[in-house]
């Protein structure tokens, strides 16, 4: 079985933000980066849907600028036998359409049995990556799974509904699913593993050599929203904050009456 | 300016969301027709032509049949935008209508701007301004960002479609939530973990604090996904949806989906070391401390 999972390098959310010289992105210094969350579930399920098989392969990708071969190196660690590295170093300012293009047009020819994407990423939050690609290979693709099964050639997964409702949905390989948080508990890299990723394979193909299509739209702009919250800010010795809170419920509501 | 408005229907009822639709059309200043894949007896009030197809033919949940019904009335009507909610229905379908007709998507709607339209970046700690290079295009519209201010009324005009092709997914019916725990919607106060609480033992000064409070304690998904709570504890759109007249969000960052089950609480606090947390767009106060000893601290006076 040939299994490709795809992920993607993102800032800590916690990180502070301001848009960069262009104003079509953040700026990207000063950021800590790391693995999208929602694929460390699409990783931890490729890894064991390959240790139920035995006889699998499974590749990770990745694009971006160098900086991402530290998420494949995790990724590695974890379990992926080799890593596609598609070099961009101006990945951000492809829209999810141009992302999926690439993908795809690495993916074509490869026959992959199970493509496994995050639902979404946590900068961007477009979900609309791994549907794509499925579209453009011409693959079922199952998404927002909280369960999945595979048994000789069909895949059964639960999609997570509003309000916690799950729909039970199932499809045959080749497929692509993407993966909702909570699907698995992703895995940490023990350190021995750690060191054995070093030797694993890791290619770097430029972008260029894939042909992906143009962006479909544009970002003219980006800015933190304007300040709604007229909320009160408590700053300092956190005797002192409690002190003030509990003023401020005595005023403000009738919990504490 | 041509809208085709995709609404949604879950096991036979229509979903309250197309009401949103047809609040961002008028917002748009835009014409528009209505698609539906649900029951004749439970119709939209929209003023205006609804193609309605039958789920026992279409399948309620069927992306493939679906999206061939959308490919046939965009045929027919030559829209300029195709709507859909950010819902895990409208996010599914989008991206293959995208593809097959070419046509840009902008997920997550949250505003419309004079050129272009205003999303959410890094959990809404950024909002871009984005606007689509082709003819036609694909949004979908986040849960709530374009609610109507009064009730719709209207009765529109059916057309009816017929489905045919099976799809490539077999969807086989839908299981319910466990409804096993506590029902958070009856307390006065609540008292929520997030993933700021960093380890599951920390999850005793919440309850602690909880108690003080005479309330229950919840959980932001993090929580729940890690196993430290119960899933009947998560608040937001696939857990509890509460109005307590005091909720008190420890270590929660406010994500959109958290916000959905509790910007409606009387009273907010939120407890988190980040200023810029959007937690702070919805709270009465942020309390920009560690949780781990604010926490305490406040039980302790609490109980005194
Ligand atoms: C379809 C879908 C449905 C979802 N449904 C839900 C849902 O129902 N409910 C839900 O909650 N989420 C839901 N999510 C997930 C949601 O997008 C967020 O990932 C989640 O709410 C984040 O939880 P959090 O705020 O606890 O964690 P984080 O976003 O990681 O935030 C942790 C916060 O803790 C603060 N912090 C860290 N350390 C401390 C400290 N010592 N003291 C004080 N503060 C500290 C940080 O500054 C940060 O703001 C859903 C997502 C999707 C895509």
């Amino acid at each position: 079985m040939k299994i490709l999972v795809c992920i993607k390098q993102v800032p800590d959310m916690e990180s502070k933000f301001k848009a960069n010289a262009a104003g079509d992105w953040f700026d990207s210094s000063d950021l800590a980066w790391r693995m999208n969350e929602y694929d460390e579930y699409s990783v931890e399920q490729a890894i064991q849907l390959k240790g139920q098989v035995g006889d699998a392969d499974l590749t990770v990708l990745c694009i971006g600028g160098e900086q991402v071969k530290e998420t494949m190196k995790k990724a590695l660690a974890m379990g992926c036998d080799r890593g596609v590295h598609i070099l961009d170093e101006q990945s951000y300012q492809r829209d999810p359409f141009a992302i999926a293009s690439l993908i795809a047009s690495f993916a074509r020819d490869k026959d992959f049995d199970v493509i496994f994407t995050g639902l979404q990423s946590q900068d961007r939050g477009s979900a609309q990556v791994g549907v794509m690609v499925a579209e453009l290979l011409g693959l079922p693709a199952l998404t927002t799974l909280v369960e999945f099964a595979y048994d000789n050639g069909t895949i059964n997964g639960k999609r997570e509904l509003e309000g916690g409702t799950r729909g039970k949905v199932s499809c045959k390989t080749p497929a692509l699913v993407t993966c909702q948080l909570g699907l698995n508990t992703p895995r940490y890299p023990t350190l021995p593993n750690i060191m054995k990723a070093k030797k694993k394979e890791l290619i770097s193909i430029p972008a260029s050599d894939l042909g992906a299509s143009d962006s479909r739209s544009q970002s003219l702009k980006l800015a933190p929203p304007e300040k709604k919250g007229s909320g009160l800010i408590l700053e300092g010795e956190p005797a002192e904050i409690a002190d003030q809170l509990i003023r401020i419920l005595k005023e403000k509501t009738t919990v504490l009456a | 300016m041509k809208l085709l408005l995709i609404a949604e229907s879950r096991e036979g009822k229509l979903l309250g969301s197309s009401s949103e639709l047809t609040c961002f059309a008028k917002q748009m200043n835009a014409d528009s027709v209505m698609l539906l894949v649900g029951n004749d007896n439970d119709l939209p009030a929209y003023n205006g032509t609804l193609y309605l197809a039958d789920p026992a033919q279409a399948g309620e949940f069927n992306p493939a049949v679906h999206k061939q019904l959308v490919l046939e009335v965009v045929a027919k009507e030559q829209p300029d935008m195709i709507v859909l909610s950010h819902s895990s229905y409208g996010w599914d379908l989008a991206p293959r209508l995208a593809v097959a007709l070419n046509a840009a998507q902008i997920s997550e709607v949250v505003e419309v701007k004079q050129d272009g339209l205003l999303v959410p970046v890094c959990n809404a700690k950024l909002r871009r301004q984005v606007k689509p290079d082709t003819e036609i295009c694909v949004v979908t519209l986040q849960a709530g960002a374009f609610t109507p201010s009064e009730e719709l009324t209207g009765t529109p005009v059916v057309v009816k479609l017929t489905a045919d092709g099976e799809g490539n997914i077999l969807f086989q019916g839908y299981e319910a939530a466990e409804e096993t725990g506590v029902d958070l919607s009856k307390a006065e106060v609540v008292v929520s973990a997030g993933r700021g609480i960093g380890k599951p033992e920390n999850l005793e000064m919440i309850a602690a604090l909880a108690k003080a409070l005479k309330g229950e304690f919840g959980a932001s998904r993090p929580v729940v996904d890690a196993e430290w709570a119960e899933h009947s504890r998560q608040v937001g759109t696939t857990g509890q949806t509460v109005s307590p007249k005091l909720y008190v969000a420890c270590g929660i960052s406010g994500a959109i989906q958290h916000l959905a089950g509790m910007k409606k609480s009387e009273f907010i606090v939120a407890i988190n070391t980040d200023k810029d947390a959007p937690i702070g767009e919805v709270a009465d106060v942020l309390a920009v401390v560690d949780l781990k000893q604010l926490v305490p601290i406040l039980t302790e006076k609490l109980s005194a």
